[in-house]
């Protein structure tokens, strides 16, 4: 196949007014936002070495933080900050998605900002400033008259840095809730569809090449005095902006969002609930890519609508248990918990989605490993690898104090890579998910785990709590419930893992519902 | 001194930098008359740009009291005597982000005149400069000579009719063709427009030859003034080197020059 003709990239055609509309609206607040409080702020600051040194050094911390933990940090921030003005005004706001990432993005685009406004306004001639004053201008005069416009080469060179920065780290307001150019790059590393995260890396890279070529055009314009070229550069972004708002304003507000995490299996999960709704004649959204720790407060305050997510999780991440109960009771007791937040559990799909040690089940069969008991007695010897945060999640305490477990060496990778990992021997053991098709493509084997320390992973639907009372949306899903058993949700995953054409999200989900539906439908 | 009353008044004005440590102006009481063209010599650091720069107050005076036409400058809007008092800046302190005719008619437009009549006022004042208006008025400094650049300085400074003109060491950085020639053309400025005039300048021959009387400074005081007649009559010494080197010079330049070859 013609790598032109691959599906894939008119999949990815379809979403770019979306998700680039969305990515120049969130880089162009921020934009904004930044140079609205960075402009004042050098100019005041310019005369005074004190403050100077403090704005900038605040601002190059501020650019030592990692763009994506910059932006997860916004988020309970917000969080917080929403829950007091509800309780002291009595009304909130939404701590998800755009405010955050325009909050982050704004502080991240101060620091080139502030630095070439105050060295630009520095660097004028004071033989110039004070002839400024001796012809009898006021401060302000001067300032508007005589410095910025001085300085402006300076600071325009400082606003087109920002904006490329922007627009480069915007991809990673997905994780929060931003649907941006993030969504291919995230979609295409879970699921191993290198198009896309090309498609979204080569998109991002052009924005910010365009912008940056706008706000050059306006640079020359003012700085030889070219009002054409001003003109023409300034008209280049507004229509930029322009162009972006109109499908969102042309899209309808009342779809049903459904919501993923950052893996292959969530995305297909979203995909099939999504088709789901529009078979029952409902409009749906995805918002993919949400990290784990935002997805649940995304759903109890109704920013998105329905996602799937898993009981342990749920118990000992959102509700913080320790204890871990028996399959049925913890799902009651989940449930109890659940309806204090007015958040449905809709059902469980029939699958679990736990996390199990695994190894190479030659290797396994060899060393005589059948359970993690066995492993503990030679584990001092090998090596572990997790995903990003088992190492820091309950279970992971609970299995080593059980079993005594200790590694020589531990180490944190992207999900997608352990598998091939340890099917290499880069490692000896990983923690990997029960539900993924790649333990049965590389012959791998999950070890049992005969204490039980390790909470059961049930998926279940989860519905928010405005959507409580939707009959339409619990008539829409309720054949999915109960229908996806582990197997199934193995080849799933293991199709959305091929890479190839047929592994997009959608396709899988496709496929899987021809699988799991209901005679009749 | 004539009877007119005084332009511009120093009486004991005192100014020091760095917490006291440096007295730039020492106690220095002086009076500049209607229409008289004062030049202020001194060596770099003797205080004369501090003086000048009092008297518009770019800068505040610790003590002693300064009048601008018989007001008490403190009492004085600073940003509107600055309109009121014409100044040229050493090496031209134009605008290099203006062209020439906004340059000019920069103070008018400060104080609100309309476009048509300030762009009169520029072609007028490029005449009076000897600047041709319509090669010039579009110009920007840095397509200008040093010369071009300092009559257009010049030109600003007058664009809101003022009466009182502060120069410092205006024609100090061209050679000594186009200064002479500048300098003759400012000094017929003065006389035709009824200027008051304070020039600050290190070359005692350009004070000797344009101005009416010269005030000279040293370390922050005023150690000498007068016209040059009075000043070589004085007996300090330092005066009577800074006179000295003119007028050998010219001696030297007398029997170096053949008469009547020139």
């Amino acid at each position: 196949m013609s790598l032109l003709s691959d599906p894939r990239w008119s999949e990815a055609w379809g979403s770019l007014p979306d998700y680039l509309g969305s990515h120049v609206r969130v880089s162009v607040a921020a934009l904004a936002l930044g140079l609205a409080v960075s402009l004042p702020l050098a100019i005041i600051a310019r005369n005074r070495p004190v403050m100077r040194s403090l704005l900038l050094g605040a601002a190059s911390i501020v650019q030592t933080v990692p763009g994506l933990a910059l932006l997860a940090l916004f988020y309970p921030l917000l969080l917080a900050a929403a829950a007091l003005t509800l309780s002291w005004f009595g009304f909130g706001f939404s701590a998800f998605g755009f405010l955050p990432a325009v909050l982050a993005l704004a502080l991240y685009s101060m620091l080139p900002v502030l630095r070439n406004t105050i060295t630009g306004l520095r660097g004028i001639e004071p033989q110039v400033l004070e002839a400024a004053l001796g012809v009898g201008m006021t401060p302000a005069q001067s300032l508007r008259i005589v410095e910025l416009p001085l300085a402006l080469p300076v600071m325009m060179a400082g606003i087109r840095t920002a904006a490329v920065w922007v627009i480069g780290t915007a991809t990673l307001s997905t994780p929060i809730g931003q649907t941006s150019l993030g969504n291919y790059i995230f979609a295409g590393l879970q699921t191993q569809n290198w198009v896309l995260v090309l498609f979204g890396c080569a998109a991002a890279a052009l924005l910010a090449l365009a912008v940056d070529q706008l706000l050059a055009l306006i640079e020359v314009g003012l700085a030889s005095r070219k009002n054409l070229r001003t003109a023409l550069g300034g008209a280049g972004i507004a229509a930029l902006v322009v162009a972006t708002l109109v499908p969102s304003l042309a899209s309808t507000t009342q779809a049903y969002v459904v919501g993923a995490k950052t893996f292959g299996e969530q995305y297909v999960l979203s995909a099939l609930i999504a088709q789901r709704l529009k078979a029952a004649g409902l409009s749906a959204t995805t918002r993919e890519g949400l990290g784990s720790n935002v997805i649940f407060e995304a759903l109890a305050s109704g920013d998105i609508d329905v996602y799937v997510d898993y009981s342990g999780t749920l118990w000992t991440n959102q509700f913080h248990h320790s204890e871990i109960k028996p399959r049925r009771q913890l799902l009651d007791a989940l449930k109890t918990e659940l309806a204090r937040q007015n958040v449905t559990l809709l059902g469980e799909l029939g699958f679990e989605n736990s996390y199990a040690l695994v190894m190479p089940k030659k290797q396994a069969e060899k060393l005589g490993i059948r359970s993690v008991t066995d492993l503990a007695a030679i584990a001092p010897a090998l090596s572990i690898a997790g995903d990003y945060e088992f190492f820091s999640r309950p279970e992971w305490t609970a299995l080593r104090t059980a079993y005594g477990l200790k590694f020589r060496e531990q180490r944190q990778m992207q999900p997608d890579f352990m598998y091939a990992a340890v099917a290499s021997g880069e490692v000896d053991v990983i923690a990997g998910y029960t539900s993924d098709g790649l333990i049965a493509k590389y012959d791998l084997t999950a070890l049992g785990d005969p204490k039980g320390v390790i909470p059961p992973y049930d998926a279940v639907v989860l519905v928010a709590p405005k959507r409580a009372a939707d009959q339409a949306l619990k008539d829409a899903l309720s054949p999915l419930i109960g229908r996806i058993d582990i197997a199934a949700m193995r080849e799933a995953n293991l199709r959305a893992a091929g890479g190839n054409s047929n592994a997009s999200a959608d396709a899988v989900a496709r496929w899987l519902w021809d699988k799991i539906k209901p005679k009749g439908m | 001194m004539s009877g007119a009353p005084p332009q511009i008044t120093f009486t004991h004005v005192a100014k020091s930098f760095d917490g006291g440590r440096v007295k730039a102006v020492d106690d220095v009481s002086l009076q500049v008359g209607r229409g008289e063209f004062l030049a202020i010599v001194g060596s770099s650091g003797s205080g004369k740009t501090t003086l000048l720069r009092l008297a518009n107050r770019l800068i505040e005076a610790d003590s002693g009291h300064i009048t601008i036409a018989g007001e008490d400058v403190r009492a004085a809007d600073p940003v509107a005597l600055r309109r009121r008092i014409g100044t040229v800046f050493q090496s031209g302190g134009l605008f290099p982000h203006m062209s020439v005719a906004a340059n000019i008619g920069i103070t008018p437009k400060l104080k609100g005149e309309s476009g048509a009549d300030i762009a009169a006022k520029v072609d007028e004042l490029l005449d009076l400069v000897r600047l041709d208006r319509s090669q010039f008025r579009d110009r920007f400094p840095h397509e200008l000579s040093g010369g071009q650049r300092q009559r257009v300085g010049v030109a600003r400074a007058l664009a809101a009719s003022p009466n009182i003109v502060l120069m410092d060491e205006p024609f100090g950085a061209l050679d000594p063709l186009t200064r002479d020639a500048l300098c003759d053309d400012y000094r017929a400025l003065h006389e035709k427009l009824g200027l008051t005039t304070v020039m600050i300048t290190h070359d005692m021959t350009e004070a000797i030859l344009h101005a009416n009387r010269i005030a000279v400074m040293r370390g922050g005081k005023l150690v000498a003034q007068g016209t040059a007649a009075e000043l070589a009559q004085t007996d300090d010494a330092y005066v009577g080197e800074l006179l000295s080197t003119p007028r050998r010079q010219a001696e030297r330049l007398n029997a170096l020059l053949p008469r009547g070859a020139a």
